[in-house]
């Protein structure tokens, strides 16, 4: 269950963002469709606890995420919320598997080799568990980023433009993982993007 | 994968700033831990073979150079002084006891020292086998010299005139080994020991040539009183001081039956009351020179410090340009991975987890720098060992931790700590979301 209400945001006097609310039960997905600066990433921020709203509220699993102090919120974003940003990043020293074996720390999970292959498999990345991510593809980073977003089983996706960087093909395999391995999970997909080549792979869509 | 690998990870992922920073710290740690260990070795040595001896008296000369010959063997004589002259001292009631010695002749390097067992005794000296000399010609040898040489009881060798090898060797008078010493982790284990006698009795029958006697008035001996002795005597001693050697050499030929000489003799005092009268008392009316080890070695270290400290600024300055590198490693790489700390920060991780982990980097450096420079100091000191045991036949004995390289440690770590509060500091502050949304 998660669900924002009337949130709203300003970085300065000029700029200030009222969000439409959002409700979505487990295992439903949302597509949320903007043009540029419509504050896309801003509300991607204050649904995973990144930014404290003005006013308004975030609510994940009956948990409000801005009554959490600074550092119960960052575990439990870490715990409950898997995040796909528009480029992706890894820690840059480590190899794939230990990127992910990192993530599974930082959770405060303990590490689970099973599930790091698990996931990596459903991604099509398997045999690129030893590899440095940036010396993947871009296709393949994108879908390594996945693989960092879903390792913990999150009750939440967020993505960021995950496709705005990929051709069509890509594109449209991204989204389809991105559902699957949501609804393997259980987890409430909400994909935040500019991306038009989207809307034909969610019912569920808004725009701000 | 934890934060302590991650550290260990993201070092080794930046390999030339990495070394960079190591090869600043080992030099830096190396070189102080280098000359506190050397200095400490150095200073145990001399204090070691000081022991119980209050003044040393000897002829007329540089008071270091006879310090350095009488105590510690390292230096050539300044020259001999009359046994009767010596023995009349030793009547004096401030004087509790005095260590007749004869000295400059060797063997193969290690010096032969015409002496009576009041001389080892000083030194706590077991005899590890046979026994020690009761006759002229007999003689007992140090560990070191045994070991060194092959030495055996029973074994033959005759002496060479000098203290350099290769000197004319005195062919009619064989020593024979009649005892090997124990460690004592003191001069005497270098030294080969015998009675008095026989330092006379070679001299006595030895036809002294005029080439011996170059031989026994090194160069380097006369350099040093020159450049030392005014310091100390008074300028009228100088003409004495010239002529001293020749002047000496003559008596030889000409006084020998009727004076018998030591070279030097190891004074202990009865009270410290001795201390203020009798340097003064020999020095001004006596033809020998007193001089006490203790205020000569300070003196000694007191020179050798200036070069020490220097030493240690240029070290110094090393180690604090290594914490620069650190930091500028830390630094650079944080501005890098910037979105890998944000990326940490929305995959859980907190604040604090990310300060420690910066934090770590910086200490980890600097600790593997304070341990390849402890390594570096341990190679060094052993080849220095080595050098000295070829020059000097003085071995340093014990690798011992010396407490100033605890401070060494602190301050390594002080350093790390200091380079990575500023990028700890930035990491703490950090803004997820800007740093993300600006990408």
């Amino acid at each position: 269950m998660f669900k924002t209400q009337s949130l709203f945001f300003t970085y300065n006097q000029q700029t200030a963002f009222r969000f439409p609310d959002i409700e979505l039960a487990a295992g439903e997905n949302l597509l949320v469709l903007g043009e540029s600066g419509i504050g896309k990433t801003t509300l991607l921020h204050l649904m995973a606890g990144l930014l404290r709203p003005k006013s308004g509220s975030v609510e994940l699993m009956g948990t409000v995420l801005h009554d959490l102090s600074s550092a119960r919120l960052d575990s439990f974003r870490g715990k409950h919320i898997g995040l796909v940003f528009q480029r992706p990043y890894f820690v840059q020293a480590l190899s794939l598997q230990e990127n992910l074996a990192l993530v599974q720390f930082l959770a405060g999970k303990s590490r689970d080799k099973n599930r790091i292959k698990e996931v990596l498999n459903s991604l099509g990345i398997g045999h690129k568990l030893q590899e440095k991510p940036h010396r993947l593809s871009q296709g393949e980073q994108q879908r390594a980023a996945i693989a960092l977003a879903v390792i913990n089983s999150p009750q939440l996706i967020l993505a960021d433009e995950p496709t705005s960087s990929l051709d069509d093909k890509n594109c449209s395999k991204v989204a389809i993982l991105l559902k699957e391995q949501a609804s393997a999970t259980g987890a409430q997909l909400i994909i935040i993007t500019h991306d038009q080549r989207l809307k034909d792979q969610f019912q569920n869509a808004i725009t701000l | 994968m934890n934060i302590f690998r991650l550290s260990l990870r993201n070092m080794t992922s930046r390999p030339l700033s990495t070394t960079l920073s190591l090869v600043l710290l080992t030099l830096g740690v190396g070189m102080i831990a280098l000359l506190l260990q050397v200095s400490r070795h150095i200073q145990e040595q001399m204090e070691n073979n000081i022991r119980e001896i209050d003044m040393v008296v000897g002829a007329k000369g540089s008071p270091l150079q006879l310090i350095l010959s009488a105590v510690y063997h390292i230096d050539a004589p300044t020259g001999n002084i009359s046994l009767q002259e010596a023995e009349q001292l030793q009547k004096n009631r401030l004087v509790e006891s005095g260590i007749p010695l004869s000295y400059g002749d060797s063997y193969k390097g290690y010096r032969i020292v015409g002496t009576n067992h009041q001389y080892p005794a000083l030194y706590e000296a077991t005899v590890a086998n046979g026994r020690l000399w009761q006759k002229s010609f007999e003689v007992a040898i140090g560990a070191t010299v045994a070991k060194n040489l092959s030495l055996k009881i029973g074994d033959t060798f005759t002496g060479a005139h000098g203290l350099a090898e290769g000197g004319e060797t005195h062919e009619d008078h064989a020593y024979q080994i009649v005892g090997i010493l124990g460690y004592s982790n003191s001069v005497l284990d270098q030294l080969i020991l015998t009675a008095t006698e026989s330092v006379w009795e070679v001299h006595h029958h030895e036809d002294h040539e005029e080439s011996a006697h170059e031989d026994h008035d090194e160069s380097a001996h006369e350099d040093h009183e020159e450049s030392t002795h005014e310091d100390h005597e008074k300028s009228a001693h100088e003409d004495h001081e010239e002529s001293a050697h020749g002047d000496h050499e003559e008596e030889m030929h000409e006084a020998h039956d009727e004076s018998k000489e030591i070279t030097a003799m190891l004074v202990k005092f009865r009270n410290p009351m001795a201390m203020v009268q009798l340097p003064r008392l020999v020095n001004e009316n006596t033809n020998m020179q007193a001089a006490v080890p203790a205020y000569e070695i300070s003196r000694l270290f007191s020179l050798m410090g200036v070069g020490v400290d220097t030493l240690s600024t240029i070290a110094l300055v090393i180690m604090a340009v290594s914490g620069l590198s650190v930091f500028i490693s830390l630094y650079n790489a944080l501005k890098d991975r910037q979105y890998e700390m944000a990326l940490m920060r929305t995959y859980g991780a907190t604040r604090w987890q990310l300060v420690w982990l910066v934090l770590q980097e910086g200490l980890l450096l600097t600790l593997a720098g304070f341990l390849l420079g402890i390594l570096f100091s341990r190679l060094g000191l052993w080849l220095v060992s080595g050098l000295m045991k070829a020059s000097y036949h003085y071995e340093f004995s014990g690798w011992a931790w010396v407490p100033e390289e605890g401070w060494l440690l602190a301050i390594a770590l002080a350093i790390g700590l200091l380079a990575s509060l500023l990028p700890a500091i930035r990491v703490f502050r950090i803004n997820i979301s800007k740093t993300l949304a600006d990408a």
